[in-house]
């Protein structure tokens, strides 16, 4: 086309405010689409509405008064971000901790991710347009927030796990309740499986959409499921094994492009199904070798580790949390940063959305799971 | 066959006033009357709907609210005065129109939606006789009519002054235009074999045969090419990218709120039924009994027939067929635009075309 | 690859810019060399680091100088390394933004948090707070603002002061 022919056909950049309110941002993020039509040319991630200065409060807490602000971070995962920051602190520490506390902590841990998985695919079914597999997948996760409140009186933000041990024992039932929400569960995935996933208009609108290749994912730090379903196995339950992980026998899913291409947005929904699947698996071996045992016998009198940095990593329903605390000796942190998964994979959100059309931007955000409570801290 | 214009025409010529203004005086009658079944039939489908989502979503739905102290019990049937309730609330609703929107457009917008719906039920059949005015161009005026309301949406979208209300508009606008085409060709079908636009003519003659739906394959497939372009119409999922909730919250809806929301919704579900029962009319054996579905029973074995019954059995078929409508939209996800257009121009389209070109060929081999 | 083997092989190559004390866990920089250290350690057959995990910034205690540290992590070869740069207010590291995608908005971060300046970055602005928020938080000795755009910021400290 010649220079003149551009001129007299001029078709409008538009640019949209997918604004900080808005039903399928996944909270408040704000996104700068600029599209022409429906095409999207460039969007820019714009967050901070949720910053609450986490890592300038830590700086004025001691390291056991850390532990409720790490739950606000991811705030649908929060066992996993105490379990995180316990095992840097005692990482410092040098603590050994007897097996029941770290038979407890696998299964507080497994269940949480059960728990964040199933809200992960049924907003993103929901995103998409199905309504009712959102409306089944909340209702189970109800039974295992009931779970929880049984064991420490909070339905979403925990405080459970601490540096040295977890904060209240088992109550007798537990584990007996824990056996018969399994047992319910597992059809219910099935039928959540049915609805949904093999689903041809869903097919249609998730596979071959959003792909992050095995490259471009590890380029910018995509970690998590996010990565594992670009066929990469990478898991820190399985390559490192912090706490007990070396002792369970689980697989790792990854994905294979079974609908499309290899690492779209339907793979990503499918790994986090299967890791639902090996999830109970754990947690069946685990509820079968729990030791018997005192819960509070490892718990340090004073949290004050010696001058030195660590960087514990630890495998989150996002991906890879990583703490980095370093101390000069005295019982409050001099520096803590969190490092948090959901901010890696929102940094490839606008690389893999350009060329695609509007309702593909809101399948893609949402199938990378991201909760703003970490991104922003 | 007789119609209401008609008969109430002849009822009130003991009046010795001019033509004209009878025929005024019965079309206000039969105008009010289609209002306040408009208006019923919204308040019962809203009320089914919400009462189907939940048991589907393994919930209970509306319970609390009951009318006159009446609740309707506890295991199911709840809530029954709730979309009383709900109607109540919206015409009291503040009317919110935004500073920088079109005042005059957005006004004028629910109304020309809310005539499209009101015209099109002048021709819509309820029964042998129960038709308001039994046109013999009756369904082509039922399809032209039905296809005013594009324009209420496109007005609606681009008056409200927000960008997500104007791509609801021209994403409605783009997938009513093209889904009028398949349901076009569908309705050819019955047509060229009955031979008369008119809906009572197409009725005898399933009355004569068999169910339309049964004549042969091709009508089988070109059933549900007409409901399915039907629900596209009617803006419902899977097709409800204009009002797509999670990503344009209600899309070209936004901005209304209080009594015009409600026309929006009341048009909503009128054009629901009216594809319902158009489908009944034309594939299903309209008011027909079941009993004559293969036209092997003589005629003095037809218990269930009658004008009456014919009611019954037409809102039966409708009622379900909208049972199926509520189905869909709590089960499948949404198209995205780019798949629905496919779907219409590369699959609906050659199906219904193909559809019409055989039938033709077996009309002319077999008649 | 240990530490001390990763810093004998940066040490052969660039000998003045690298740091390594006895022990220690991390390698330090120095911030006239950082792009060449870094394309070494992306693409050396024995380093190969491709993920770089977190770039965390602190405040060295003196009032001048900032630190980075950077965690990396080889998905090949399955070893890790940290590297530290220090700086002060007047010099900027360079941005390694083009060699790991991560690095692009964790360097934000570190700029809008503690005030460390990236050259050659390719979108630099504040990340989590306003475009237009005065100071960085992070440093020790950062005071909040009196006002922000008119509205006061709220000073009440009893529960942690």
């Amino acid at each position: 086309m010649s220079k003149q022919d551009k001129s007299i056909i001029k078709a409008e950049e538009m640019v949209l405010n997918m604004g900080p309110q808005h039903p399928s941002t996944h909270g408040v993020l704000r996104l700068k689409i600029r599209t022409d039509g429906e095409i999207v040319s460039k969007i820019d991630p714009i967050m901070g509405y949720l910053h609450r200065c986490f890592e300038k409060h830590c700086e004025n807490l001691s390291y056991e008064q850390v532990v409720p602000f790490t739950d606000r971070c991811d705030y649908l995962a929060s066992m996993h971000m105490n379990h995180a920051y316990s095992i840097a602190v005692e990482k410092m520490l040098n603590i050994e901790l007897p097996e029941r506390v770290e038979y407890i902590r696998v299964i507080v841990a497994e269940l949480q991710r059960i728990a964040s998985h199933l809200v992960a695919c049924g907003v993103f079914g929901l995103d998409v347009g199905a309504i009712t597999p959102f409306t089944w997948a909340l209702r189970d996760r109800e039974r295992i927030l009931d779970l929880f409140e049984m064991l420490c009186g909070a339905r979403l933000l925990y405080n459970y796990i601490w540096p040295g041990g977890v904060s209240h024992d088992l109550p007798p039932n537990f584990i007996q309740y824990t056996t018969e929400f399994l047992d319910y569960f597992e059809p219910m995935l099935k039928e959540f499986d049915d609805i949904l996933t093999e689903n041809m208009i869903f097919v249609e609108r998730t596979a071959d959409v959003g792909i992050i290749t095995p490259e471009v994912g590890i380029n910018f730090g995509v970690s998590g499921p996010t990565l594992r379903a670009s066929g990469i196995s990478h898991d820190l339950r399985k390559d490192e094994p912090y706490s007990i992980y070396n002792k369970f026998d689980f697989d790792v899913p990854i994905g294979k492009g079974l609908m499309g291409t290899v690492g779209d947005c339907w793979d990503r929904y499918w790994v986090r199904l299967r890791e639902i699947d090996e999830s109970v698996k754990i947690l069946r071996q685990a509820i079968a070798q729990l030791p018997d045992g005192d819960v509070h016998e490892a718990r340090p009198k004073k949290v004050r580790p010696p001058k030195g940095e660590v960087y514990s990593r630890y495998e989150s329903a996002r991906g890879d949390v990583g703490f980095y605390i370093i101390s000069d000796g005295k019982n409050i942190p001099y520096r803590l940063k969190m490092r948090s998964p959901a901010f890696c994979n929102l940094s490839v959100f606008s690389e893999i959305s350009e060329g695609w059309m509007m309702s593909d931007v809101i399948t893609i955000l949402g199938s990378l799971d991201i909760v703003l409570g970490e991104i922003d801290r | 066959m007789n119609s209401f214009i008609d008969s109430l025409l002849s009822m009130l010529s003991f009046t010795e006033l001019p033509y004209s203004i009878l025929v005024v005086v019965a079309i206000l009658i039969t105008g009010v009357h289609i209002f306040l079944l408009m208006a019923l039939f919204a308040t019962l489908a809203v009320y089914f709907e919400r009462k189907v989502s939940a048991f589907m979503q393994d919930r209970l739905g509306p319970m609390e609210v009951g009318i006159l102290g009446f609740k309707g019990g506890k295991k199911f049937w709840g809530g029954i005065g709730q979309t009383i309730a709900d109607a109540l609330k919206l015409l009291t609703t503040e009317d919110i129109l935004p500073n920088d929107a079109d005042k005059k457009l957005m006004i004028i917008a629910p109304f020309i939606i809310f005539m499209g719906a009101l015209l099109t039920f002048i021709g819509i059949p309820f029964s042998e006789g129960f038709i308001i005015s039994d046109f013999n161009i009756g369904i082509f005026y039922v399809v032209a009519t039905s296809s005013v309301g594009v324009i209420g949406i496109i007005l609606a979208g681009w008056s409200s002054n927000n960008k997500w209300s104007l791509y609801g508009a021209m994403r409605s606008a783009a997938q009513i235009i093209s889904y009028e085409i398949p349901l076009g060709l569908s309705i050819l079908l019955p047509v060229l074999v009955v031979g008369s636009l008119e809906m009572s003519e197409i009725v005898a003659w399933q009355a004569e045969h068999r169910w339309f739906i049964l004549h042969s394959p091709f009508t089988f497939i070109a059933f549900f090419i007409f409901f399915i372009s039907g629900l596209a119409e009617t803006n419902r999922t899977p097709f409800d990218i204009p009002e797509a909730e999670s990503e344009l919250v209600a899309g070209w809806m936004t901005e209304y709120s209080g009594f015009r929301w409600a026309i929006f919704f009341l048009s909503e579900y009128a054009s629901m039924l009216i594809i319902c029962i158009l489908s009944s009319v034309l594939f299903l054996g309209g008011w027909l009994s079941p009993m004559t579905i293969f036209n092997i029973f003589p005629d003095s074995w037809l218990f269930f027939d009658g004008p009456l019954w014919g009611v019954f059995w037409l809102f039966s078929k409708a009622l379900f067929l909208i049972f199926v409508m509520m189905w869909f939209r709590w089960t499948f996800p949404r198209l995205r635009v780019d798949q629905l257009m496919h779907l219409c121009w590369k699959v609906f389209i050659p199906f219904a075309l193909a559809n019409l070109f055989f039938v033709a060929i077996l009309e002319l081999i077999f008649l | 690859m240990i530490i001390e083997d990763i810093a004998k092989l940066l040490k052969n190559k660039y000998s003045e810019s690298i740091e390594y004390l006895e022990d220690a866990n991390f390698i330090k920089v120095s911030a006239n060399d950082w792009n060449d250290v870094a394309l070494t350690i992306k693409n050396e057959d024995k380093l190969k680091f491709d993920y770089l995990m977190c770039i965390s910034s602190y405040d060295c205690g003196d009032k001048k100088t900032y630190g980075v540290a950077y965690n990396f992590k080889s998905t090949s070869l399955n070893h890790y390394l940290e590297i530290r740069i220090e700086v002060t207010d007047e010099d900027s590291i360079h941005s390694v933004s083009s060699i790991w995608g991560s690095a692009d908005w964790h360097e934000r971060e570190a700029y809008d948090m503690m005030g460390i300046k990236f050259e050659n970055h390719p979108n630099f602005k504040r990340i989590l707070l306003a475009d237009d928020w005065e100071g960085h938080p992070l440093r020790k000795d950062y005071d909040t603002p009196e006002y922000y755009r008119g509205m006061p910021v709220p000073k009440d400290k009893t529960y942690w002061e």
